[in-house]
């Protein structure tokens, strides 16, 4: 008898330890050179999952001088948007994945995560909308493009629009003006697809057109579905347009959800999510240019050389040249959108990048669920991010939206994609 | 008539107890060499095998557990030796379970705590076992 009564002490002392986060705040560390705690995970990871409620007529909120309104709603999961030349946005709508179960953690955890999402049937189509005469309404609303495949990343060059579906980048030729495709796209080349735990490709072109890149994430957290899994994962592939052929650009990079290029410099940007089951504070999602050949950790190591135990066989060699992301948005936001400003946008706002974040699942705390501008000095992020649209998660503790893809209109106008409410949202300097 | 009948005290488990005690010993035992092999080789796939034959494993301890509760509630003699049983029962599901969460952390962060308890359950299943099926021989005596 005794030895049970110190067995289930131990097994309360155990649980009670799985509890432990408590103290933890909203505001996290940012910037080019984050404090990082130590690891910490109880017997159960800490989760706070979306508790999804409608917006009721409600908008999210922008700063002073700015107003949104959704220029679409009842979309089919929308994720990315593209403005087109003459105006027009295209909306890339789908759900991807097909990840088998391979723990009872897995079938307990998905259905749990599933409640924070929106029970929306996969679009798997694009979706243009128009405002012909200017006046901020996109009275045309319309499927430009169907039986795509979890379509994400979109981009346009020169009469090519390119879209990065769960499993192959394909081109439409594209004549300005268009409201639905002439045909079925042309596969410029396959892209690795199996299991796509993390199945959202996104993508930008090269200012000259001549390559794509296209980010592809782990297949994993944390190798937890073994290492053949993760053979041309967590890294961003270059693409020759014109022949399809493609080599890793940057490696190490968990999962690349968003990609941008620069005006001015031509570098390529991303943010990306990183690991999760480390505690409230690791590990931060980033913001990032991307050197070519560049290995960002995943999975050996994180934010430089920080050593991830989970990892075995452990590789010390490709941990030393592992590169320190240029900026930390907070852990578990979940940053899936990126783009830079234009002066359009209004002084405050003109020099920087707005970063949509989805929102955590693995913390006590929600972070995230907002839209934040990270301002620019000299060509580098620089001070804190700032809010740019929030009331996502209202006081109540439901969720009413997710943001994800942001996409800046040249003609002055933030346009988000809200995965959760399938709204397209448009923030515009008030005039 | 019924009045004046002896009470029969059952000892023996019925078959379906019986089955369901024994069958944690291989559960268990499935799942520590389960962990072992996955210590040894890294291989990922012996992780997961563990994972489910510990959840295998939790839901005959628990059934075995609802007849070791009735057993106990029924049993006329041998009080001790069925509280005893029940006891060792009960830990090896509590550790069972949490065991069961040590193994839903990600790839080697169940290590080396999954293997330790993998063995304590282990060992407490067979002990559970030993003590739930030996009641047969004692029964009747006292």
């Amino acid at each position: 008898m005794k030895t049970t009564l110190t067995l289930s002490a131990l097994t309360t002392a155990l649980l009670l330890s799985a509890c432990g986060d408590g103290s933890q705040t909203a505001t996290q560390a940012h910037g080019a050179d984050p404090k990082l705690p130590e690891p910490q995970r109880g017997l159960l990871p800490s989760m706070t999952i979306a508790d999804p409620a409608g917006w009721d007529g409600d908008k999210p909120t922008v700063p002073e001088g700015y107003r949104i309104s959704a220029i679409a709603t009842d979309l089919q999961i929308p994720r990315q948007t593209l403005v087109l030349p003459n105006g027009d946005i295209l909306v890339a709508e789908g759900r991807g994945g097909n990840a088998p179960k391979l723990k009872p953690k897995d079938v307990i955890a998905g259905y749990i995560k599933a409640k924070g999402t929106t029970s929306v049937k996969s679009g798997n189509r694009l979706t243009l909308l128009r405002d012909a005469d200017g006046d901020g309404r996109y009275e045309l609303n319309q499927v430009f493009a169907k039986d795509l495949n979890a379509p994400y990343g979109l981009a346009f060059h020169d009469g090519a629009l390119y879209v990065a579906n769960q499993d192959a980048l394909v081109r439409f030729d594209y004549q300005e003006g268009q409201t639905e495709a002439s045909g079925p796209p042309v596969k410029v080349t396959d892209l690795p697809s199996e299991i796509n735990h993390h199945w959202t490709k996104a993508l930008t072109v090269s200012p000259d057109g001549r390559f794509l890149y296209v980010g592809i994430g782990s297949n994993s957290n944390i190798t937890e579905r073994g290492m053949e899994a993760e053979v041309d994962r967590a890294m961003i592939w270059q693409i020759d347009a014109e022949t399809g052929a493609h080599r890793p650009y940057a490696t190490g990079v968990r999962n690349p959800t968003a990609l941008a290029i620069q005006p001015g410099s031509d570098q390529l940007w991303a943010v990306a999510n990183e690991r999760d089951e480390l505690g409230p504070d690791l590990v931060p999602d980033y913001l990032t240019s991307v050197q070519d050949g560049g290995f960002y950790g995943w999975p050996y190591s994180y934010w430089g050389q920080n050593v991830d135990d989970r990892v075995r066989p452990q590789k010390p060699d490709l941990v030393a040249s592992a590169i320190k992301p240029d900026y930390a948005l907070g852990s578990h936001v979940a940053a899936l959108g990126l783009d830079f400003s234009e002066p359009a946008m209004g002084e405050r706002f003109a020099d920087g990048v707005f970063i949509g974040e989805h929102g955590s699942w693995n913390r006590e705390n929600p972070v995230g669920y907002k839209v934040v501008f990270v301002r620019f000095e000299n060509g580098r992020p620089s001070g804190e991010p700032v809010d740019f649209v929030t009331g996502f998660r209202s006081e109540d503790g439901k969720t009413r939206g997710r943001p994800v893809g942001v996409t800046v209109d040249p003609r002055g106008a933030l346009i988000v994609a809200d995965d959760l409410s399938n709204t397209i949202w448009r923030v515009t300097p008030a005039r | 008539m019924t009045a004046t009948t002896p009470h029969v005290y059952r000892s023996t488990p019925n078959p379906l107890h019986a089955t369901l005690l024994a069958g944690t010993v291989p559960l268990f035992l499935g799942a520590l060499l389960s962990d072992i092999a996955y210590f040894r080789s890294y291989q990922i796939q012996w992780s997961n095998f563990s994972s489910w034959l510990i959840a295998g494993g939790l839901v005959f301890c628990g059934l075995a557990l609802l007849f070791a509760l009735a057993g106990l509630v029924r049993a006329a003699h041998e009080k001790g030796r069925a509280l005893l049983y029940l006891a060792l029962l009960l830990a090896t599901w509590v550790l069972g379970f949490v065991n069961a969460l040590e193994h839903a952390k990600d790839a080697w962060a169940t290590m080396p705590l999954g293997l330790v308890l993998s063995v304590i359950v282990t060992l407490l299943a067979c002990a559970a076992t030993w003590v739930g099926l030996g009641q047969a021989r004692a029964g009747g005596a006292a």
